[in-house]
């Protein structure tokens, strides 16, 4: 009997497919989320949105919140540790936690180098903008990636482009003849190894979750018809006017994302969706997507 | 030339690719159901010659298929014998009860077909999934079983055929069973190349398709 095997960590992600994460803070929280639909939850302290108000330093939730919202549902439960951070993610296999997300929504803790997940039992999930970005994550052991858009802003369009870099960037890797494939993985900064992997199989060895400003059933359609397996929402539920029924037609919309027929249905009378941020209005520095490299 | 079995795959949520790949790998023709293709008892199921209820979450599957409308049409295939095959959340989706980690029994929404009862997430979370390999009576000698936050049967009907068991907390328990059309596994064969436990399910449609009794449409 094998455990914490690759298959295991990438499995689990194929299960989440076609689903909805939403982020939570309190088991009652959790609960709406489960009867939604969401095919699991992240524990966090505050949402996105809050942490980018809050500045200061982002950490790991408190153990007693995740412990908490992991009693209270049936459904898998993640969440985040800061990046680089070793001892929050032992703290989180500890917990029991069933999968860590490698996440630059909190202030990183090395500067340098992201964990090695290789050496964790516990799967873990990680941001990228490009491809480069991607592979160097899976390198490290990540069992699952998500675009990074730019978390708390309720705004899509850097998780569009995020997502639309990924795949350009696979086109163009799955055409090209072998003997510039070296040199691409040079220009990506990502092991040749992982290259080769990727022309073999067609595409990304992982599951590719959307992630970071989407807010309403009609984004979480367009990330999935842009090719991303699921969507993770963060302040988009809870932040919303009507937080149980935009989890429910998120889900819907997440499911029938080539149904517009569905989508103009789920998207009736919602309400008001959480507000929203120009990324311009945001300095560079602030920026969460920039974290991480 | 026999014509391909037309085998459906809840698409809801979950690992459906994985088994349409698997499928299609073996000669079938596949079609994803996310929502009925009609408004009768059958919901236009009755187009298949065999339906996968595939891996996932089954809290998130049993509320979709009651918001969709599938759970009735999908008995309904079931009960007039239409060979249905459920990996892990699928084979919950299939058993007549189901029950948390600390044996308390759940209401979920789910097909009842399989005299059984569940445990979900019966060896822990996560952190306790693991691979093995064991032999499947009637599929292989060797099968490599993958079990993610798997479930296991605690308790089934004499007319359930047990074809695995695994070594749980409390012995030895059914992790692979047969009840006439409906066959379930707590594990995940589409997470493997073994093309095996798909074929027995197909040898199966193929049998109900040669022997196909009208639907009453």
């Amino acid at each position: 009997m094998e455990k914490g095997t690759l298959r295991l960590k990438t499995g689990l992600a194929q299960m989440l497919k076609g689903g909805v994460i939403m982020d939570v803070t309190t088991p009652e929280q959790a609960v709406i989320a489960q009867e939604a639909g969401a095919c699991a939850v992240m524990a966090l302290e505050r949402v996105p949105a809050d942490i980018r108000r809050a500045g200061g330093v982002a950490r790991m939730a408190d153990p007693v919140i995740v412990k908490r919202i992991m009693e209270a549902v049936t459904i898998p439960v993640m969440a985040k540790v800061r990046i680089g951070h070793i001892t929050e993610a032992r703290i989180l296999e500890h917990l029991g936690v069933d999968y860590i997300d490698e996440s630059e929504v909190l202030t990183p803790a090395d500067d340098k180098y992201h964990l090695n997940k290789h050496d964790f039992r516990v799967p873990f999930v990680c941001g990228a903008r490009n491809l480069g970005e991607a592979l160097r994550r899976i390198a490290e052991g990540a069992a699952m990636i998500r675009t990074k858009g730019e978390p708390g802003t309720g705004n899509v369009v850097e998780a569009v482009r995020h997502i639309r870099m990924v795949t350009g960037q696979l086109r163009h890797l799955l055409s090209l003849p072998e003997e510039e494939v070296p040199g691409y993985a040079k220009e990506l900064g990502a092991p040749l190894e992982l290259l080769n992997i990727v022309r073999e199989n067609g595409g990304l060895p992982v599951v590719n979750f959307a992630a970071g400003g989407i807010s309403t059933p009609a984004d979480a359609a367009l990330m999935m018809q842009l090719g991303c397996d699921g969507i993770f929402v963060g302040s988009g539920i809870f932040k919303s006017a009507d937080p149980a029924a935009f989890a429910k037609a998120i889900v819907a919309a997440t499911t029938n994302y080539n149904d517009p027929a569905v989508l103009a249905e789920v998207s009736e009378g919602l309400g008001d969706a959480m507000p929203g941020l120009e990324i311009s209005s945001i300095a560079p520095e602030q920026r969460m997507q920039e974290r991480g490299w | 030339m026999v014509e391909p079995l037309h085998i459906g795959v809840l698409a809801l949520q979950g690992a459906f690719r994985e088994h349409r790949l698997m499928l299609e790998r073996c000669g079938a023709e596949v079609t994803e159901i996310r929502r009925p293709f009609d408004t009768s008892a059958f919901g236009g199921l009755e187009r298949f010659d065999g339906i996968v209820l595939p891996g996932g979450e089954s809290t998130t599957m049993g509320r979709l298929l009651t918001d969709w409308h599938l759970l009735e049409p999908l008995r309904e295939c079931g009960r007039r014998g239409m060979p249905l095959f459920g990996t892990c959340a699928g084979l919950i989706l299939l058993c007549r009860e189901v029950e948390g980690p600390d044996g308390r029994l759940l209401t979920q929404p789910g097909l009842g077909l399989l005299d059984a009862r569940v445990r979900r997430n019966a060896f822990g979370r996560q952190i306790d999934s693991f691979e093995t390999e064991f032999p499947v009576r009637g599929v292989a000698e060797n099968c490599r079983a993958v079990f993610i936050r798997a479930p296991v049967i605690v308790s089934c009907g004499t007319d359930v055929d047990v074809l695995a068991r695994v070594d749980g907390p409390e012995g030895p328990l059914p992790v692979a069973v047969r009840q006439g059309n409906v066959l379930g596994a707590a594990f995940h064969p589409e997470l493997t190349q073994d093309e095996r436990f798909h074929a027995f399910f197909l040898d199966m449609c193929r049998k109900w398709k040669d022997n196909r009794p009208a639907m009453g449409i």
